[in-house]
């Protein structure tokens, strides 16, 4: 059979991809992330990282904790369910200190046609109008008091 | 979104395509590499001695591309510093993850040890002949042995066949992967099918027949060589049967959509019938696939001159690789033209001068020939190294 | 606005102390949120959507969302006939700002939110090459920023386009399910701002939870059953032209 001086060429190109693969694995034991593989093949830090993130919306409820008498005119008309800050925008830096951010100031015209300009989308049952005939340019909250909207319902303007 | 021109409708986070002509390119140069590799290895392994004048050349050309390969891929990553992960935590349940390994043991297993093994009496000889810097190149490649013995050569022999053996599946897996890579997504129709790893290998067989084809016609030209007709007619013929087997695929995949009309065929047939006219029908089909196919069978059944055939054959050669371009172009690009909704198309807005654009892409198409002439350069496939009263047969110390 | 300056010097520090006890903690700090005992998942009420596009404002607000790229989006559908399969839809800018007023009289109309679907058999997950993107033990899909490479291999296997790749950041991107909101006892910022109530969070392991009792009372569909992705955000009232 084959002289084993004659492979000695073999043998060096063995140690040199022995060589490589002990070098990928020094490389790996030094780069893998620590928590890879905690919950499965991910990186488990990741998910503190990922919940870590600030929060921008604080909530309806914790706009009452300030504003208990919105909260009451809101409470017993029909925006009851709409959240604080669907129309105001998010407002957790506020509800953390005032002081640092004022709500922005509400386009009403803009505002409540996203939701009330009448669409064949909409669902029939849900309170729409075509603008132009309803009101012609005459801005919503003229006649509308939007934290309680119905006109009926008592709400002072 | 973005002046992107929008026909219908589309997933807002659809618009944009993600992976282009870089992504285009990739498989059309792995494609290459398998080719290339397997016609190197009807000769090893199916003794088809005709094709042997063009061995050591495919073995170069495959190496050249495969070492090019990675670099659209690693333009394209929004972050390729991290590339290493790919390595370091490879997910086994992800295709793109796995192929990391098999390149990684194609370039390193199969290829650079058969190209060492083949060439290994020529870089001792040259080692030890050749002077200035290009000598220590050559020293490092023996790894320190300069045994060229009959014993260490016909050992060498031995364990090229084997490689060779192994080589063979291991490049239809280089090339099926990218493939399943495509065909395992089922949230693309386009894409997903068991045909796709299939279609991709033979249209990777046929492309790198050609490469090889043409580089030798060309190279002989250059250095004023004699080209071995034989050799030339063989793989020309080889070139031909895998063209068919590809054809046939591929037809058996457009009958199968027809037929069966699922949700998505209406969209997709629509896509081919306008944006993906040209690319489909024109290029890849008509000039890329049908022209070739009928040229090289002009060249089997009738009595033509070396010339003309000669002539044939090259231009049959540059269609197939400008068809097998277009067929990865119209799978990768194709498979993002429309709406996952099936109620739209949007538009491939190739920059030119950007990270991931046209110009990168010729770029890169260029730079596996400059490749290939410094390989050429460093380890001539022309013809065994004279130099026997300095190749000893010494023992390793 | 009737506040004293009396009512706001009390009540601004208490305000102050009731916000920080909740934005305080990472989940597994926070003393009440134990991963393993929620299995989360949405439910979108098709009949309630007016397609306001609120819901795709708050997301962008609350998750920084770039620019022509959506977490969530509204799409209007217009079925004609009795075809349901070629139906008309449209989704201007994700609906961000609502949509212009729709004129072709007949057929049906409905609105449909669109996100992340949260699938607990995600192909998504599937393909990722380096784990940078999984399920989590309380079953959100998450992509982990500082991981990602930005290969775009999920982006092409979402089957339903929720993914995108963050230009800013040039990894992929996509909802979180308020990840961040929703371990510290918030829901998610869509379902917050819904004026109409059509989507709410739903944890799937609390048999309590009304959402979930209505999941497990009433006829819901989730998007594209036939690839078994065991999508979690489900619908009610979905028409069969929805894609």
């Amino acid at each position: 059979m084959a002289d084993p001086k004659d492979a000695g060429h073999l043998f060096r190109m063995a140690a040199v991809f022995a060589a490589g693969i002990i070098g990928f694995l020094v490389v790996r034991s030094l780069f893998v992330p620590e928590s890879f593989g905690q919950y499965g093949h991910y990186r488990g830090a990741a998910l503190a990282e990922i919940a870590a993130k600030p929060v921008m919306f604080a909530g309806h409820g914790v706009c009452e904790n300030c504003h208990i008498d919105v909260f009451n005119v809101k409470s017993n008309g029909v925006h009851a369910h709409v959240a604080c800050e669907s129309c105001h925008g998010p407002l957790a830096k506020h509800a953390a200190d005032p002081t640092t951010l004022t709500p922005p100031k509400i386009d009403v015209a803009v505002l409540c046609l996203r939701c009330h300009e009448a669409d064949l989308a909409k669902p029939k049952t849900f309170p729409q109008v075509v603008s132009a005939d309803h009101s012609g340019k005459v801005v919503c909250d003229t006649c509308h008091q939007p934290h309680s909207p119905k006109i009926d319902s008592g709400a002072s303007q | 979104m973005n002046g992107i021109p929008v026909e219908g409708f589309m997933y807002p986070n659809e618009i944009e395509l993600q992976w282009g002509v870089l992504i285009v390119l990739y498989p059309f140069l792995t494609g290459l590499v398998a080719g290339a590799f397997i016609l190197a290895s009807l000769e090893r392994v199916f003794r088809v001695e005709a094709v042997k004048p063009t061995y050591r050349l495919a073995l170069l050309t495959a190496l050249a591309f495969l070492l090019v390969a990675p670099l659209p891929l690693q333009l394209h990553l929004g972050h390729p510093e991290r590339s290493l992960e790919m390595y370091l935590t490879p997910h086994t349940s992800s295709a793109m993850a796995m192929f990391g390994f098999v390149y990684l043991w194609y370039l390193m297993a199969v290829l650079v040890l058969e190209v060492w093994l083949d060439y290994r009496h020529d870089i001792v000889v040259l080692s030890q002949t050749t002077t200035g810097s290009k000598r220590w190149i050559y020293k490092a490649m023996t790894l320190g042995s300069t045994n060229i013995s009959e014993g260490a050569l016909a050992l060498d022999r031995k364990v090229g066949w084997i490689i060779t053996i192994i080589g063979i599946p291991s490049a239809f897996l280089l090339h099926g992967y990218v493939g399943f890579i495509f065909g395992s997504v089922k949230a693309n129709p386009w894409w997903s099918s068991p045909l796709m790893p299939v279609v991709f290998l033979f249209s990777a067989m046929v492309s790198g027949i050609a490469i090889v084809m043409i580089v030798y016609m060309f190279l002989c030209r250059a250095r004023g060589e004699q080209i071995d007709m034989r050799s030339v007619d063989t793989v020309a013929r080889y070139l031909f049967y895998a063209f068919l087997i590809d054809f046939t695929l591929e037809l058996l995949d457009l009958i199968h959509r027809v037929y069966e009309s699922d949700e998505s065929f209406r969209s997709l047939d629509f896509m081919v019938h306008t944006r993906l006219y040209f690319p489909h029908i024109v290029i890849q089909i008509l000039l890329g696939t049908l022209t070739p196919i009928i040229l090289l069978a002009i060249t089997q059944v009738a009595r033509l001159t070396e010339a003309q055939r000669r002539l044939i054959y090259t231009t049959a050669g540059w269609l197939t690789l400008i068809g097998i371009f277009a067929m990865r172009w119209n799978v990768v690009i194709g498979g993002q033209l429309f709406s996952k909704s099936f109620l739209g198309y949007t538009t491939y807005k190739m920059g030119f001068v950007a990270r991931e654009g046209l110009l990168v892409a010729i770029v890169l198409t260029i730079l596996p020939f400059v490749i290939l002439w410094a390989l050429i350069k460093l380890l001539p496939p022309w013809e065994e190294v004279r130099g026997s009263h300095l190749a000893t047969s010494f023992a390793d110390d | 606005m009737s506040l004293t300056r009396r009512h706001f010097l009390v009540l601004l520090p208490a305000a102050a102390i009731a916000w920080d006890s909740i934005i305080a903690g990472s989940p597994e700090a926070a003393p009440n949120y134990n991963m393993t005992d929620h299995w989360w998942g949405m439910l979108i009420d098709v009949t309630k959507c007016i397609g306001c596009g609120t819901c795709v404002q708050a997301c962008q607000a609350e998750n920084n969302v770039p620019d022509g790229y959506f977490r969530t989006w509204v799409e209007r559908y217009h079925v004609s006939d009795w075809s349901i399969e070629n139906p008309s839809v449209d989704s201007p800018d994700g609906g961000k700002h609502g949509f212009p007023s729709a004129t072709k009289e007949g057929g049906k109309y409905f609105y449909v939110p669109k996100m992340c679907n949260h699938c607990a058999d995600s192909p998504c997950t599937q393909v990722c090459p380096v784990g940078a993107t999984f399920v989590s033990p309380d079953g959100i899909v998450l992509v982990d920023q500082k991981y990602c490479l930005g290969c775009r291999y999920c982006i092409q296997a979402c089957p339903y386009g929720c993914r995108f790749l963050n230009p800013e950041t040039n990894t992929a991107s996509k909802c979180t399910l308020c990840y961040h909101r929703i371990t510290r006892g918030l829901t998610t910022a869509c379902c917050e701002n819904c004026p109409t109530g059509a989507r709410q969070l739903v944890d799937l392991k609390n048999p309590n939870d009304p959402v979930h009792k209505f999941i497990e009372t009433h006829s819901v569909q989730v998007l594209k059953p036939h690839l078994a992705t065991q999508a979690k955000a489900f619908y009610y009232g979905l028409d069969g032209s929805v894609r």
